[in-house]
C-alpha cells in the first residue's frame, strides 16, 4: 500500500501526529493576512498532485485511526449517525459515489467489482471484503450511508432538496466543530445556520443557499472552513463538551505549540443522482501550532489573522479567552515581512 | 459558476415516430460506457447545430433512471415554434453524434410522500415516465391521471396502462372526458403529494384547486418549460464585458449573449430554474417578463431579468454581464 497509516489516538494520550508529508499537504485556509466570511466556493476538480484537492475523497495517513475513533464515538452514542426514512436512497447514492471514486483513484487500496446489482467491495486498509446487493439494505450490516461512512474520513451531512431549501435529513457526524446532528436533524439551511454571527447580515447564507441549490451532477464544489481545537480531538461535539471544553483552560505559553491545533474542514458538495439529494462531506484536518510554524509563511500569516479577527468570530469559534496567548506565541514567528498571495508555502 | 452544465457526448441510437406529433430519441454514450444515473423528473439540455445557430432545448428524460445504457426523450413537434423541435424531427438521424448536458432535476419526487399523485397533460407525460420507473423499483405508491387530445395522440397511454395496471387513468378530450380534480384531491390519503406537468392552464388549475381545498403549498409540485417568446429586436449593452449585443426577433436574450461570447449561466432555458438571473444596471423602456422565477415585485422593480425567456422593448437596456 502506498500510504503508511499511523497508529494513533485522538483522545486520552493523544498520540495523533502529522508526518512531514502531511504537514506539507495541509490545507492551510488563509489566502491573505486577514479573514472574513465569504462564499469561497470553487469547483471540486483535481488540483495539485499530492494535495488534499487531488482526489474526490482524500485518504491519508490518519485513515485507519480515524475510522477506529469513529467506531468508538458511535459505540458510545449511536445518535451521531441518523437517517430519516426518505433518505435511504440518498445513502445508496453515497455508497456508489464513494466506492466508484475510491476504487478508481486508489486502486491499490480499494476495489469494486460489479456483477449487475451484486457488488463486491474490498477495503484493504480496514480488512473488509463484502459482497452485497445494491439497493437491498438487508444485504449490508448497516444502512447504506452508515456502512460507507464508517469507512470514509470526514463527517457527512445529507441534505434533501425541496421547497427551494435544503433539509438536513441524514448524516454521520463524529468529528464536528461543536455542532450536533441530533439537534440539527430535520432543520433547513437557515435554521441550522442560525447561530452563526455576522454572516446573516452580510447576506452570505442567501447567496450560499442559491449556489448550493444549483449544484449539478458531475459538477461538485468545495470550500475550506476552519476553527481552533486544544489537543488533537476529532470529536468536539456539544454532547461531549463537558469532556473537552475544560481542556481549553490547560493552555500555557510552554505547551501551546504542541497542544493548540488549527482545525480545517475541507467541505465538498455533490449532487446525488438517484435521490437528487446533496451530500456535504466535511473532512477535518488537524495541525499543531508547532508543526504549522515550520512553514514560515503560514506562521507569519496565522499570527496576523488571529490578531485581527473580529471579536464575534473569535467568540463564535470558541477561542476568545486564549486568543491573547495564541497571538503572543505566534508573534515569535512573525518577522513582519510580507506574505505571498494564496495558501501554499513559498518553497513550492 | 461558469455557464452551462457538464456535457455528455452521445450518439443517437434510435429515432422512432410515436404518433403524428411526437418522436422519441434514444441516446447512448459515444464510444461506449454508461451514462450517469438520474432521478425521476430530470431533464437534459440537447445542443442542436442548426447551420450557424446553436439551439439548446431542455427535454425531460423518460427512460428508467437506473438504466445507464441509454437516455430517451420524446419531442413534440411545434410548427409555430422557433425551430428546435422541428430540427429534432427533421434533422436528427440514427448514428448522429450530439452533445447533451448532465441530468438536472427541477421536478424531483418528494421522497417523504406517502403517495404520489401525478397529473399529466399531453407531452407533459415524459417526466412522469421516469418517476414511475423509479417508484415502481422502490415500491412507492403512485397513480397517474393523463389527459390527452385523442386516443391516437395519447403518447405512451397504452403502454403505461399495460405496464402499471390499475394505476393509470387516461382522459380523452375528444370524448369530453376530463379529470374530476376536486373529487380526486378530496379522496387522497393524508401525506399525498401532487405533481402536474402540462400546459400552463392545467398547472394553474391544479395549484388553484388544491390551494382552495386547503392543500399545503409544499405538497403540490409542477414543471413547465417555456419556449422563449419571439418579439421585436432590441439592443443590450453588457457592462462587464463591454459589448453591445443585438437580440433578433426569433432569438432569446440568452442566445444573443452566448452568440456574442458572453459568459451566461443557464440550466433549464425555460424560465423555471433561476440560474440565468441577471442584474439590470439601467434601462429606458419596458420589460416583457415571461419567466416563472422572479416574483411580481421583482418584475415590477426593473432590477432583474431572466434572459432565457424574457425580452425588452425600448431605447436602452444595460446588463451586469
Amino acid at each position: 500500500m502506498t500510504i503508511q497509516f499511523n497508529d494513533e489516538t485522538f483522545r486520552g494520550d493523544f498520540t495523533f501526529r502529522n508526518s512531514e508529508w502531511a504537514i506539507k499537504r495541509f490545507p492551510f485556509p488563509f489566502h491573505e493576512d486577514s479573514y472574513m466570511y465569504s462564499v469561497n466556493m470553487e469547483p471540486h476538480t483535481s488540483y495539485r498532485p499530492g494535495s488534499v484537492f487531488e482526489r474526490t475523497f482524500d485518504v491519508d495517513e490518519h485513515y485507519v485511526s480515524e475510522m477506529k475513533d469513529r467506531a468508538q464515538v458511535l459505540a458510545d452514542d449511536p445518535l451521531r449517525c441518523q437517517s430519516l426514512p426518505h433518505m435511504t436512497l440518498a445513502g445508496w447514492d453515497l455508497v456508489e459515489l464513494i466506492m466508484e471514486a475510491k476504487a478508481r483513484e486508489y486502486p491499490d487500496l480499494f476495489e469494486l467489482h460489479k456483477n449487475g446489482n451484486r457488488w463486491r467491495w474490498v477495503n484493504k486498509p480496514l480488512g473488509i471484503d463484502d459482497t452485497f446487493t445494491f439497493l437491498d439494505e438487508s444485504t449490508l450490516p448497516y444502512g447504506p450511508m452508515e456502512y460507507i461512512t464508517r469507512q470514509t474520513q470526514g463527517d457527512f451531512a445529507m441534505l434533501d432538496q425541496r421547497d427551494d431549501n435544503l433539509w438536513m435529513d441524514a448524516g454521520m457526524v463524529t468529528t464536528q466543530a461543536d455542532w450536533s446532528l441530533d439537534f440539527d436533524i430535520g432543520m433547513n439551511f437557515f435554521e441550522w445556520h442560525a447561530p452563526v454571527p455576522k454572516a446573516h447580515e452580510m447576506g452570505i447564507f442567501v447567496r450560499a443557499l442559491k449556489f448550493l441549490l444549483n449544484i449539478q451532477q458531475g459538477q461538485p464544489a468545495r470550500r475550506l472552513n476552519w476553527t481552533m481545537t486544544v489537543n488533537p480531538l476529532l470529536d468536539t461535539s456539544p454532547e461531549n463538551y463537558h469532556k473537552w471544553g475544560e481542556m481549553k483552560q490547560d493552555l500555557t505559553m510552554e505547551n501551546l505549540g504542541s497542544k493548540q491545533h488549527l482545525r480545517v474542514e475541507l467541505q465538498t458538495f455533490f449532487r446525488l443522482p438517484r435521490s437528487n439529494a446533496l451530500v456535504f462531506p466535511i473532512r477535518c484536518y488537524l495541525i499543531s501550532f508547532n508543526d504549522l510554524v515550520t512553514v514560515p509563511k503560514w506562521g507569519r500569516r496565522l499570527h496576523r489573522v488571529i490578531r485581527d479577527l473580529p471579536e464575534e468570530l473569535a467568540t463564535y469559534k470558541g477561542f476568545i479567552d486564549n486568543r491573547p496567548m495564541m497571538v503572543e506565541w505566534l508573534s515569535q514567528y512573525d518577522d513582519g515581512s510580507p506574505t505571498s498571495d494564496g495558501i501554499w508555502a513559498d518553497d513550492d | 459558476m461558469s455557464a452551462g452544465t457538464a456535457k455528455l457526448n452521445v450518439t443517437v441510437a434510435e429515432v422512432k415516430p410515436i404518433n403524428d406529433l411526437v418522436t422519441r430519441f434514444k441516446f447512448v454514450r459515444t464510444g461506449g460506457g454508461g451514462l450517469p444515473t438520474f432521478s425521476g423528473g430530470a431533464h437534459t439540455v440537447v445542443e442542436m447545430q442548426d447551420g450557424d445557430i446553436t439551439r439548446l432545448n431542455a427535454y425531460s428524460l423518460m427512460s428508467n433512471p437506473a438504466d445507464r445504457g441509454a437516455y430517451t426523450i420524446s419531442v413534440r413537434r411545434d410548427d409555430q415554434g422557433r425551430g428546435g423541435s422541428k430540427f429534432m424531427h427533421s434533422k436528427v438521424k440514427e448514428g448522429m453524434e450530439m452533445v447533451i448536458s448532465n441530468p438536472v432535476n427541477l421536478f424531483s419526487l418528494d421522497l417523504r410522500a406517502k403517495k404520489h399523485l401525478m397529473l399529466a397533460g399531453g407531452i407533459g407525460i415524459t417526466p412522469f415516465m421516469a418517476q414511475m420507473h423509479q417508484l415502481a423499483m422502490m415500491g412507492g405508491r403512485f397513480e397517474l391521471h393523463y389527459s390527452v387530445r385523442t386516443a391516437s395522440l395519447g403518447t405512451y397511454a397504452k403502454e403505461l396502462t399495460e405496464r402499471y395496471p390499475g394505476k393509470v387513468h387516461v382522459y380523452h378530450d375528444d370524448q369530453k372526458e376530463a379529470i374530476d380534480l376536486p373529487a380526486l384531491l378530496a379522496n387522497q390519503p393524508l401525506g399525498t403529494h401532487v405533481y402536474v406537468c402540462g400546459p400552463k392552464g392545467m398547472i394553474n388549475w391544479v395549484h388553484g384547486t388544491a390551494s382552495e381545498m386547503g392543500w399545503p403549498r409544499e405538497a403540490v409540485h409542477s414543471e413547465e418549460f417555456l419556449a422563449p417568446a419571439s418579439g421585436k429586436p432590441f439592443e443590450v449593452k453588457c457592462a462587464v464585458s463591454n459589448k453591445v449585443v443585438q437580440v433578433g426577433e426569433h432569438q432569446s436574450l440568452l442566445e444573443a449573449l452566448e452568440a456574442a461570447g458572453i459568459d451566461a449561466p443557464y440550466l433549464c432555458r425555460g424560465g423555471a430554474c433561476g440560474q440565468c438571473e441577471t442584474n439590470v444596471i439601467g434601462y429606458d423602456g419596458k420589460f416583457l417578463h415571461h419567466d416563472h422565477w422572479l416574483t411580481d415585485e421583482q418584475k415590477a422593480g426593473g432590477k432583474h431579468i431572466m434572459p432565457c425567456v424574457s425580452r425588452f422593448e425600448g431605447k436602452t437596456l444595460v446588463l451586469d454581464r
